[in-house]
């Protein structure tokens, strides 16, 4: 099969999916739904991995241009994929890891009467996520961004009955839209700057360019991964976000989408390398939210929730990544972090599944007899992002701290405190949830091996992932850092030069903490089981973090009260008193008017004539008088 | 050859007066008849023979007989027809006068008109109209048939007695009526 | 012959037939005005066809050109059609409301 059919097939298979599912969701079953869906994601994960084998990095990318799109004078935007590393790397990871989480989808949604109508959305976003990573322009990318916004809010949403949760998916999508007003803006400068959307085109002519335009477009850019990828100050609604089922936590809200962001700064490297100022500020806006969202994590009780900041704050140190320039380590977490927090949120809906839809660890405790595949996973998954070394989270980010030591002793300060606190409520909620007794009341039973095989693969990927990336002092190549620089070429800068003493010390240091810190979070959860009290109990600054720093009710407060309270005014005096006498107004005034006019409509034929004739000896008169 | 112009066209106008100021229906066909006779003497002077049968077989004979024909069928033969108000017919008068000036107007520096073709005595001929018409006018010709075919269609369904009609015709309602009904 | 027939036609001038037509026209313009019987009123819209007819015939005839008079012909069979039906709707006209004057089709009144 030539390249061009298969590059077009890999978004085509979960479209056509996505159709048919969505017009017969009233006649099919929810095995046969799932069984069609993951078919499809699984044939484009099998084109993709083709395509892989086929392609060459040192011939590099090709564009795949499948028709015109828009033509319109100097404009030219073609529908068109783009081949090369960076969406290669980013294919196997939506088509892999989607086919794994449709598998586990199917066990997860058998009993949902409307299991149909989520593998309808689940293959759009499949679609959606494809075109985002394949577009060769910003254009083609800008659809599949909003359209895995908009399948965001519908699989958030799914369970709609409940007013809360249509509430996250709302919130989720005004956020998105935020930042997508940026990723607009961007396009609209980078198009007036260079004419075209193509990035090829664009990389190319931006190469040395020094243009304080850049500093905006990339600023820009940067707001719409925020939104996107979950950063301060768009953050809030990714946790919200975990009202939708779990499969559609682990694969949009922590494998793929949210990765979004990092996918598109990587691929716009070149105008990030020419806007220091920009990559300082990911870089800190990185560190922040990477700290802000792992205290946060510290003192949850759903089981969700805790994953889901774990999951901020892990993309936090891939924007630090990116910050820091090292593009090929952010991808390199994006990678592993697909794997492990895949595994780990997939683990969580085993949990949740076992004892009937139960997502508080206080009402968990001691399910390591009683589901142990799942147990065994989790704990591998819980290992990797903890970062014990040789599992994959070990080494990618080891990676991000050490590009962090190179550029400032203090980022890898704060960084290794981040992962500290990662690793430690980590291992808080997996002892929390398999160690001690049980307190809850449900009768835990494990679940069926479509979804236990999702996670036996997963868990198998987060030990081996770190291979992808293998760095010099453990006998590899880095491979991936190699393969992806025929794509962006913004990976050619970055150097990491320290020498392998201090890397085995940072990476000593950093294991013997992580493993005081386990040994403390075993003393305390599994030898005594600690449990939050009531948050008004609490001492004040760590109620104000169990409280989530306040910040939904900062926003509530800063955004939200003025708006409505404009809005309110706006109703009162803009509405009340202006808009709708005006436009009623508007109204008698034609009523009055045609009561007048209407005397003329005599409905007398020969009236009628003679006011037509009139009219034309009229209309004669003037063309004479006029010539 | 101008007193046969002049001649024709004097009868034409007077015939034409005639059908608007005849008070009974019939007079005023029959004048129409006059005046149509007439035209197809200008037809002749011009030397457009097709065209001066067949306006008086199709105008005088088959149109002009249909309106007798409705008229008898009808009872119309009367002159029974209510005048409209002087004001009316004044303005009646006077607009078709105006009319007639601004458009005698428009050409009051004469036309002149360089003929377009070299001067052909076939012109106007059954040989040389026929040929036009069924060549380069071929498919207007054929869809003139569908037109006639509508019209034969809707004549009969415009015509035809329906069933409740017959049995009591529709009277237009008086205005106390109409509010009675709309209240 | 031939020479014979063009001094007939261009004996009389182009614009006396114009002025014809244009006064007949105008006498169909201002019966349709002026007379409230709908038979008479159509009578009048086929007078003013006909001086439409003769001025297509003559400038047809001054030109030469034998397509304006098939136009004349296409005129003549759509006047047919519209006679058949203006009179079928008198029919109609006078079987409902037992009249032909045209001041009864008022029910149009805005």
């Amino acid at each position: 099969m030539s390249t061009d059919l298969l590059a077009a097939l890999v978004p085509a298979l979960p479209l056509v999916g996505a159709v048919i599912l969505a017009s017969l969701r009233r006649k099919l079953s929810a095995n046969m739904a799932g069984g069609l869906a993951t078919a499809l994601i699984a044939g484009s994960f099998v084109a993709s991995v083709l395509l892989f084998l086929g392609f060459d990095a040192n011939v590099g990318g090709r564009t795949v241009k499948l028709l015109d799109w828009i033509d319109v004078g100097g404009m030219q935007i073609p529908l068109a994929l783009r081949i090369d590393a960076l969406s290669l790397t980013m294919m196997l990871i939506v088509t892999g890891i989607g086919s794994l989480i449709h598998l586990y989808s199917i066990g997860y949604m058998h009993e949902d009467e409307r299991a149909p109508t989520f593998f309808a959305q689940l293959n759009l976003f499949s679609f959606a996520m494809l075109m985002l990573v394949m577009g060769s322009n910003f254009l083609i990318t800008f659809i599949g961004w909003e359209g895995v916004g908009l399948c965001s809010y519908l699989l958030i949403g799914f369970w709609y009955k409940t007013p809360e949760y249509n509430y996250a998916a709302r919130k989720a999508f005004v956020m998105n839209r935020i930042g997508d007003v940026g990723v607009v803006l961007a396009m609209v400068l980078l198009f007036q700057r260079f004419g075209t959307l193509e990035y090829a085109s664009i990389m190319d002519m931006a190469t040395g360019v020094n243009d304080p335009l850049l500093i905006a477009a990339t600023l820009f850019l940067f707001i719409g991964a925020t939104g996107k990828s979950a950063q301060i100050p768009l953050f809030t609604w990714l946790p919200d976000a975990m009202a939708g089922p779990t499969p559609v936590s682990a694969l949009i809200h922590a494998a793929t989408m949210v990765t979004a962001g990092i996918f598109l700064t990587v691929r716009s490297s070149v105008l990030f390398e020419l806007a220091p100022f920009t990559k300082d500020i990911i870089l800190w806006i990185g560190t922040a939210t990477a700290l802000l969202a792992a205290s946060i994590g510290l003192f949850q009780n759903d089981i969700k929730k805790v994953l889901a900041y774990s999951t901020v704050s892990q993309l936090g140190y891939m924007f630090v990544a990116l910050g820091l320039g090292s593009y090929s380590a952010a991808m390199f977490h994006v990678t592993t972090h697909a794997f492990f927090k895949a595994l780990l949120f997939l683990g969580a809906g085993s949990v949740i599944h076992a004892l009937g839809g139960e997502q508080d660890i206080r009402r968990m405790g001691g399910l390591k007899g009683h589901i142990k595949i799942t147990y065994i996973t989790f704990l591998v998954g819980t290992a990797a992002i903890a970062g014990l070394p040789l599992l994959s989270g070990f080494f990618s980010k080891d990676l991000i701290l050490a590009f962090a030591f190179q550029r400032s002793p203090v980022i890898f300060g704060l960084l290794l405190f981040g992962a500290l606190l990662t690793t430690f409520y980590m291992f808080r909620l997996l002892f929390l949830v398999f160690y001690g007794t049980y307190r809850g009341k449900a009768h835990p039973h494990e679940s069926p091996l479509t979804m236990t095989i999702p996670l036996m693969v997963l868990a198998v990927l987060s030990v081996l992932g770190g291979l992808l990336n293998l760095p010099h002092l453990f006998g590899g190549n880095e491979p991936m850092k190699h393969f992806l620089e025929t794509a962006a070429a913004g990976i050619g800068y970055e150097h990491l030069e320290l020498s392998a003493l201090t890397e085995i010390i940072l990476m000593g240091i950093t294991t013997t903490l992580v493993g005081i810190v386990i040994y403390v979070a075993y003393g305390r959860f599994v030898k005594t089981t600690t449990l939050e009290g009531e948050e008004a109990a609490m001492p004040v600054f760590k109620r104000l973090i169990a409280q989530r720093w306040r910040i939904d009710e900062l926003y509530r407060a800063l955004f939200e009260k003025p708006y409505s309270w404009l809005s309110m005014n706006l109703f009162a005096v803009a509405e009340k008193k202006v808009m709708v006498p005006l436009m009623n107004g508007v109204g008698d005034a034609a009523i009055r008017v045609g009561d007048v006019v209407r005397r003329v409509q005599t409905g007398n034929a020969s009236f009628h004539l003679l006011a037509m004739l009139c009219g034309l000896i009229l209309f004669l008169v003037i063309t004479l008088l006029s010539n | 050859m101008l007193a046969l112009f002049y001649l024709f066209a004097a009868i034409s106008v007077i015939s034409a007066l005639v059908v608007v100021s005849a008070r009974n229906p019939i007079n005023s066909v029959i004048a129409l008849i006059v005046c149509f006779l007439s035209i197809a003497g200008h037809y002749i002077l011009l030397n457009a023979q097709f065209l001066a049968m067949v306006h008086v077989i199709v105008y005088t004979g088959a149109i002009m007989v249909l309106f007798l024909f409705v008229i008898m069928l009808l009872n119309l033969n009367k002159a029974t027809e209510p005048m409209k108000s002087l004001a009316t017919r004044i303005a009646a008068v006077t607009a078709g006068g105006l009319f007639f000036i601004t458009l005698a107007a428009a050409i009051r520096n004469g036309i002149q008109v360089q003929a377009a073709n070299e001067f052909d005595a076939g012109v106007g001929l059954v040989r040389s109209v026929g040929h036009v018409l069924f060549t380069e006018f071929l498919l207007p010709f054929e869809v003139s048939s569908v037109l006639f075919l509508s019209a034969i269609i809707g004549v009969v369904m415009l015509a035809k007695k329906e069933k409740h009609q017959a049995e009591a015709p529709v009277e237009p309602l008086t205005e106390a009526e109409r509010a009675r009904r709309t209240a | 012959m031939e020479q014979g027939i063009i001094t007939a036609i261009r004996t009389v001038p182009l614009d006396h037939y114009v002025l014809l037509s244009f006064l007949l026209f105008s006498i169909g313009v201002a019966g349709v005005v002026f007379r409230r019987n709908t038979i008479i009123i159509l009578m009048c819209v086929e007078l003013m066809l006909n001086s439409v007819n003769l001025l297509l015939t003559a400038f047809s005839a001054y030109h030469s050109d034998p397509r304006a008079q098939v136009f004349v012909f296409f005129i003549m069979l759509v006047a047919a059609a519209e006679v058949t039906v203006g009179l079928s709707i008198l029919v109609m006209m006078k079987r409902n409301v037992d009249s032909v004057d045209v001041n009864q089709l008022n029910r149009l009144k805005g």
